[in-house]
């Protein structure tokens, strides 16, 4: 593997699947149903000293 | 024996430190190696002099481990004053070079101490102490490791002292933020494994099923200050026995590999670690949770992934390939939205709750801190874009963007936190003083507006004098015309960091104070709630 | 197992999230870091380019010591004001051999990457002493002490020996010279055939004015002065495969 293979696919296709992971990352944690559990866990600071 | 071990793994190290002085051929060593022998004596004498033979009093398991918490407070303090100061003072040898007296005290070599004074020394004690405050109420579970604890807190102030002593006698690997040499470096990976055991320790033998958002940015900052920090100091040391090393990466290699680690000291020392403070201290302090759970969660992913891309912007235009440099504008740009996700939610945290801003001084410092992040999270993006950078690259802009960050953010809500923190550690019913908090937070955000403001307008004047042609297509002005057009906002700029330091010694002073145990008689902010008057 | 346990995992898992954070974190730096370690090879090929001789790396290692950086970048940008200023902008290839880099963050003096025959060995002496006799608006502290500080060159064979061991192609040769190269450089009246055999274009002769005695300063300014002067650019012919 040479220099100018790595960084064709660094900064094209490996940028573009980076973006779609964390477009995919995004969605996942706002999906319905992580509700719940978020507001559980947001209570635990205020919970005792 | 109290303290038994400890005594004596300290001593044998003095002794061995004692043969490294007496068997060096490098002056710079023996310099450093004797410091590093009188710490240590001292400490192994302090050490003979608490000791005691009676039984050990019982530990109550149960209790939290606050004991080294309080030691991390003070030294946080202790750290903030120094590391302001010596800003203060650098900035004015910018003013009045007769303030450099050589060798020990020139500009380049005071400089990395200010700069690893509040980097490593306040905010890396600030993260210290409210790692271990926060990770043991959200975990609600006793630190792991027991003396561990304390091996970290002395093994960490070592670093400090061996650090900034070495700059002071010309000991550096010249790489920004990760100057200590070779030895040092090694220490402080020691430190940092212990300090990992003791916090994913906690987290493991946690009494709560979730993993409170906070400590998953302490622990990827742990995890990743780790990893830049043994990449970027991998290096070659000439002896055993003497100072020097050569970087095991060259040129743009090298280049490359220290803004990655720089960057993220920024992104994991200064950001992840900061926010797992916001998001402990501030829905503390407001007494709500945190406005959304899951956009914190977002925020994370986010930024953990983006952030360590970054580091490419600080070398646009040199001899980097541009494809590496546009890879990493970017980045940065898009750095840009879990950022302010992470502001609003910081902010929104306080709706419904306003009111406080007007009564409690901390919150106060909390919604500044924030409101600062939000803007050098703004600006910092926006420098990174190419056609920008081109002009504020090497100018004062750049030292006025990190000032607003450093001490806007991370400056403001570490105080914050250690104003929460000082009356609960110490079972007092309040601070001394809640008036001098409000006289800090005005010396503070003064002192920074007056700092960014200078250095912005400083930075935008010497990045267009460098440029200017005249019409015959000669350069209008040579350096040193720039740098004499510099000198009155140099003077300014040492004002807005003296404002600071005042504040934090307003701050070091009340903290005592509260420690000692005294109250300052004095009207409640706000005053009293205004009687309703009859319509007329 | 629905996607919410799967959450929850994560969620509750410290040794999983530690994991996962790490592997964020190397994805990004591993993609962007690693091409540029297969550049070696394919580094504009720039003729002239040869390591320090030990002089110059001594000079260097005082350049280092100092904190240099934190006020002279080493790194012309390819801007028509920076070239007409200081010089060609500078070459990957013209930091290959540095160990660490040094092309520095803020101008707060002036770029130093072509420093070298700017300016005579008496300004730079001049200059380091009291930078303000020379340039009256100068903020640079005084570095006077540099000039009666004797050069430590009692193991120069071990810093080249270190520098091979990361990949800096001195030679054997070079490292059994070492003791006597460092000494001749800056000896008037030295032989200094074999010197300039193994370091081409090095600048041989006193530097700090004073000829008796082998100073800290004499290192500095011998580094200073060969700073940007290697590779010649009247021949030098742009590629610019590699950007």
């Amino acid at each position: 593997m040479d220099y100018h293979i790595m960084r064709t696919f660094a900064d094209s296709w490996g940028l573009l699947a980076m973006l779609l992971f964390f477009i995919g990352a995004s969605i996942f944690a706002f999906r319905p149903g992580s509700k719940v559990l978020s507001d559980e866990a947001a209570r635990i600071p205020l919970k005792d000293d | 024996m109290k303290h038994g071990s400890a005594i004596i793994g300290l001593g044998v190290a003095t002794f061995l430190v004692l043969l490294a002085a007496g068997f060096t051929y490098d002056a710079a060593f023996a310099s450093h190696m004797w410091v590093l022998f009188f710490v240590l004596l001292i400490s192994v004498v302090v050490l003979l002099r608490r000791t005691t033979f009676e039984p050990a009093p019982v530990i109550n398991r149960s209790a939290y481990m606050d004991e080294p918490i309080r030691y991390g407070v003070i030294a946080t303090m202790f750290w903030a004053v120094v590391g302001l100061l010596v800003g203060v003072v650098v900035a004015l040898q910018l003013a009045y070079p007769e303030l450099n007296i050589e060798p020990w005290f020139n500009f380049g070599r005071m400089r990395p101490l200010h700069t690893s004074g509040v980097i490593f020394a306040f905010c890396g004690n600030a993260l210290l102490a409210t790692s271990f405050y926060v990770v043991q109420r959200t975990s609600r579970a006793r630190l792991f490791g027991g003396d561990l604890v304390w091996f970290v807190f002395w093994g960490y102030q070592l670093f400090i002292v061996m650090a900034a002593t070495g700059y002071l006698l010309g000991i550096t690997e010249a790489r920004e933020y990760a100057e200590p040499e070779w030895y040092v470096d090694l220490w402080l990976t020691i430190v940092w494994v212990a300090y990992l055991v003791v916090f994913l320790g906690t987290i493991l033998k946690r009494e709560e099923p979730h993993i409170y958002v906070a400590n998953w940015f302490y622990l990827s900052f742990i995890v990743t200050v780790a990893m830049l920090h043994v990449v970027n100091n991998l290096s070659m040391p000439v002896s055993l026995l003497g100072t020097k090393s050569y970087s095991a990466f060259s040129g743009v290699q090298d280049a490359l590999t220290q803004w990655w680690y720089g960057h993220n000291a920024v992104g994991f020392f200064l950001t992840a670690g900061f926010l797992g403070m916001m998001y402990y201290f501030v829905p503390k302090q407001a007494n709500r949770p945190v406005y959304s759970y899951r956009l914190s969660i977002i925020h994370f992913w986010a930024l953990i992934f983006l952030y360590i891309w970054a580091g490419p912007h600080h070398l646009h235009f040199t001899a980097l390939p541009d494809w590496a440099q546009t890879l990493g504008m970017v980045f940065s740009i898009m750095l840009w939205m879990p950022s302010w996700g992470g502001m609003i939610n910081g902010l929104m945290t306080l709706s419904g709750a306003w009111d406080k801003l007007r009564t409690d001084p901390i919150i106060r410092m909390m919604v500044a801190a924030i409101a600062f992040y939000g803007m050098s999270t703004f600006e910092g993006p926006m420098m990174s874009i190419k056609t920008v950078n081109s002009l504020s690259h090497y100018t004062d802009w750049t030292i006025g963007h990190v000032h607003s960050g450093a001490l806007g953010w991370n400056g403001l809500i570490a105080f914050a936190a250690l104003y929460y923190m000082v009356p609960k550690l110490w079972n007092r019913e309040r601070l001394y003083s809640m008036r001098m908090v409000s006289w800090h937070f005005w010396c503070a955000t003064l002192g920074i507006v007056i700092y960014a403001a200078v250095m912005w307008v400083a930075g935008i004047q010497q990045g267009l004098m460098w440029r200017e042609h005249d019409e015959q297509g000669f350069l209008v002005y040579s350096f040193v015309e720039s740098v004499a057009a510099l000198h009155p906002y140099y003077l300014i700029r040492a004002l807005g960091g003296g404002l600071y330091l005042t504040g934090a010694l307003i701050m070091a002073w009340n903290v005592a104070m509260t420690i000692l145990g005294y109250q300052r008689d004095e009207e409640p902010i706000g005053g009293a709630i205004p009687a309703m008057q009859p319509a007329e | 197992m629905s996607l919410l346990d799967k959450h929850a995992i994560i969620e509750r898992n410290a040794t999983l999230l530690l994991v996962g954070s790490l592997l964020v974190v190397t994805i990004g730096g591993i993609v962007e870091i690693a091409p540029l370690f297969y550049l070696q090879n394919t580094i504009e090929k720039a003729e002239g380019i040869r390591p320090y001789s030990p002089l110059e790396l001594a000079g260097r290692n005082i350049y280092v010591r100092e904190g240099c950086y934190v006020c002279h970048s080493q790194m012309i940008r390819p801007f028509r004001d920076e070239v007409e200023r200081y010089g060609h902008y500078s070459l990957a290839a013209e930091s290959m051999y540095d160990h660490p880099f040094q092309w520095g963050s803020k101008r707060t003096g002036p770029d130093l990457a072509r420093v070298g025959d700017r300016y005579s060995n008496e300004w730079h002496a001049q200059h380091l002493i009291e930078p303000r006799a020379v340039v009256p608006e100068s903020i640079m502290p005084s570095y006077a002490f540099l000039k009666t500080t004797p050069l430590d060159v009692g193991n120069m064979a071990s810093h080249l020996k270190a520098n091979a061991a990361v990949a800096v192609p001195y030679t054997q040769e070079m490292i059994d010279n070492a003791g006597a190269d460092v000494r001749a450089q800056a000896d008037p009246n030295a032989d200094t055939s074999g010197l300039e055999a193994r370091y081409p274009k090095a600048k041989v002769g006193d530097f700090d004015g004073d000829p008796q005695q082998l100073t800290e300063m004499d290192a500095l300014i011998a580094y200073l002065q060969m700073l940007g002067t290697l590779v010649d650019f009247k021949t030098y012919v742009e590629t610019g495969a590699d950007r």
